[in-house]
């Protein structure tokens, strides 16, 4: 049985009618929608056992706890993190991003380096240059190739001894790029910096494994990989993390508190001030089980097929351009096109019209679409239930657009 | 399945199609002495009005450039037609429902900055020659 077959039935959303159409979601790039296990952890959750957690000394306060830390124990197998100690929670990407940017620029001096690429989103980027603005730092990115991947001969020669931080998405959100993190990595190890790596992308579609990729840090959302919104993922290695102060002060990240000081909790609470979002926790840990109950290997291959033939189809389509590395190079689930004669918004809404729900604009990633020469694209991004027929209607849909305006 | 045309026609009304691909004001001004650019956060369309002012401040003619939309597109053609020979201060008074009259659309939310998007740049390039 085909994956979207298997998985179909659980997605009650994907029942919805949009325009007198069938529903066809593709922008879970965006974020995607939600099995019924996720839904229904939750709401067990809200109705059984929600309380505060970490310091309710009832029943309900444990269970809610409990149910919380289990999903670090989750996430910590589903990246492969070597301790639980390891998995901060976030409230999603951007913040995650933006949390460990704060956190390390608070230890940069005038004249360090920061080096970030041409393909990041606009949430791996735009912390970066807050943070060096502040602390007098310099900001510096790695262009691509017009292959869409990285130029890693520029990297070396923009990595100097100055460098502290190198900030990179590992599949990127336009062209679906996968960058090649543990090359980036060990580049990064041999001039001391830092490596940040924005897996927003690579969450939902790749078998992560943190410790063969060797990298400092890894963030994600949950609500991209079949979970809730509202709660990411910050990794960081133990050393690091030790070394840092808190980026964030509040509630749970302390041990002891005077007026003038404080002693700092342990990992991973010293990054988790306030309440945090506990439903969503027990909804990741959902989203989790039932990606791994899929195989994230299995999920993989289904997103590569559908992918591949998104790329193949509209590469044969007259005045369609589609952007990124070719179909026969490994990417994520992401086909970025252009239609010519029409705007990418334009393309959205006529495809909307038949019920076809993609993403159009500038993806948060206007230095790339620069680089592209387009004010936005249109992108069409796949999930496990996505089926290769609905594939095919929006590949005879895009062929039929250049006379519908 | 309406065949592989789709037709959007709430959204996409026939003076939009035709605007778009036929818009009569697109262009440069040469003459221009009053002109403002701005973009559109959501999107990054980007749109530039060029005014010819006459002394006694009427616009005589009014053209626009700019990456937009078929919504924004034909927005600004709109504007452009519907300010040509109005005082500065009638122009600045153009409302967004005149537009909306013209255009015969059915915008939906998600889509009403682009057609605003010409107007606010349309107040800028008047606001601009103003003060100068």
């Amino acid at each position: 049985m085909r994956l979207d077959e298997l998985t179909r039935p659980d997605f009650p959303i994907l029942q919805r009618i949009v325009n007198g159409r069938p529903l066809v979601y593709f922008d879970s790039g965006a974020s995607s929608q939600k099995p019924r296990a996720v839904l229904e952890a939750m709401n067990r959750y809200y109705e059984r056992s929600h309380a505060n957690v970490h310091r309710s000394i009832h029943t309900l306060g444990e269970e809610a706890t409990e149910l919380y830390e289990l999903a670090r124990d989750a996430v910590q197998r589903f990246i492969g993190a070597p301790s639980r100690e390891e998995v901060v929670f976030t409230r999603g990407t951007t913040d995650g991003l933006g949390l460990i940017a704060e956190t390390i620029g608070r230890t940069l001096g005038r004249g360090d380096e920061i080096v970030v690429t041409e393909l990041e989103h606009h949430s791996n980027l735009i912390p970066w240059q807050l943070v060096a603005k502040d602390r007098g730092a310099l900001l510096k990115a790695v262009p691509i190739l017009a292959d869409g991947t990285l130029d890693l001969t520029a990297l070396d020669r923009l990595l100097t001894a100055r460098t502290r931080v190198v900030a990179f998405a590992h599949v990127s959100n336009v062209l679906g790029t996968i960058t090649p993190v543990t090359e980036i990595v060990r580049r990064a190890r041999a001039v001391n910096a830092l490596t940040v790596v924005d897996g927003a992308q690579a969450a939902p579609h790749l078998r992560l494994d943190v410790s063969a990729l060797e990298c400092d840090f890894y963030v994600f959302s949950a609500h991209k990989m079949l979970g809730p919104t509202g709660i990411g993922v910050l990794y960081g290695r133990r050393a690091v993390l030790d070394s840092l102060e808190p980026g964030r002060g509040g509630s749970e990240m302390i041990k002891e508190v005077w007026i003038d000081h404080a002693q700092w909790n342990d990992l991973p609470w010293r990054f988790e001030p306030g309440t945090p979002p506990i439903a969503e926790a027990v909804g990741l840990t959902a989203a989790i089980e039932y990606l791994e109950k899929l195989g994230l290997e299995r999920v993989t291959e289904h997103e590569r097929a559908l992918t591949r033939q998104t790329h193949e189809g509209l590469a044969r389509i007259p005045g369609v351009t589609v952007y990124g590395p070719p179909p026969e190079v490994e990417r994520g689930a992401v086909v970025s096109f252009a239609v010519a004669g029409l705007h990418p918004h334009d393309v959205a809404a006529l495809l909307d019209a038949e019920g076809i729900a993609v993403r159009a604009g500038h993806h948060c990633a206007m230095p790339l679409m620069r680089r592209l020469g387009v004010v936005g694209t249109s992108r069409a991004t796949f999930s496990v239930f996505n089926s290769p027929d609905e594939v095919g209607l929006l590949l005879t849909t895009v062929a039929g657009l250049r006379s519908a305006l | 399945m309406s065949g592989t045309t789709p037709s959007a026609s709430g959204l996409y009304s026939d003076v939009i199609r035709d605007r778009w691909r036929r818009p009569r004001h697109r262009g440069e001004l040469p003459g221009a002495n009053a002109v403002a650019e701005d973009v559109n956060p959501l999107c990054g369309d980007r749109v530039r009005m060029m005014l010819a002012v006459a002394p006694e401040g009427r616009i005589t003619e009014a053209r626009f450039v700019g990456d937009s939309c078929a919504i924004c597109t034909a927005s600004a053609d709109v504007v452009a037609d519907l300010i040509a020979g109005r005082s500065r201060g009638e122009a600045a008074a153009l409302d967004v429902g005149e537009v909306l009259a013209v255009l015969q659309a059915e915008i939906r939310p998600t889509r009403m900055r682009c057609v605003t998007l010409p107007l606010s740049v349309l107040a800028k390039a008047l606001d601009g020659s103003a003060k100068r």
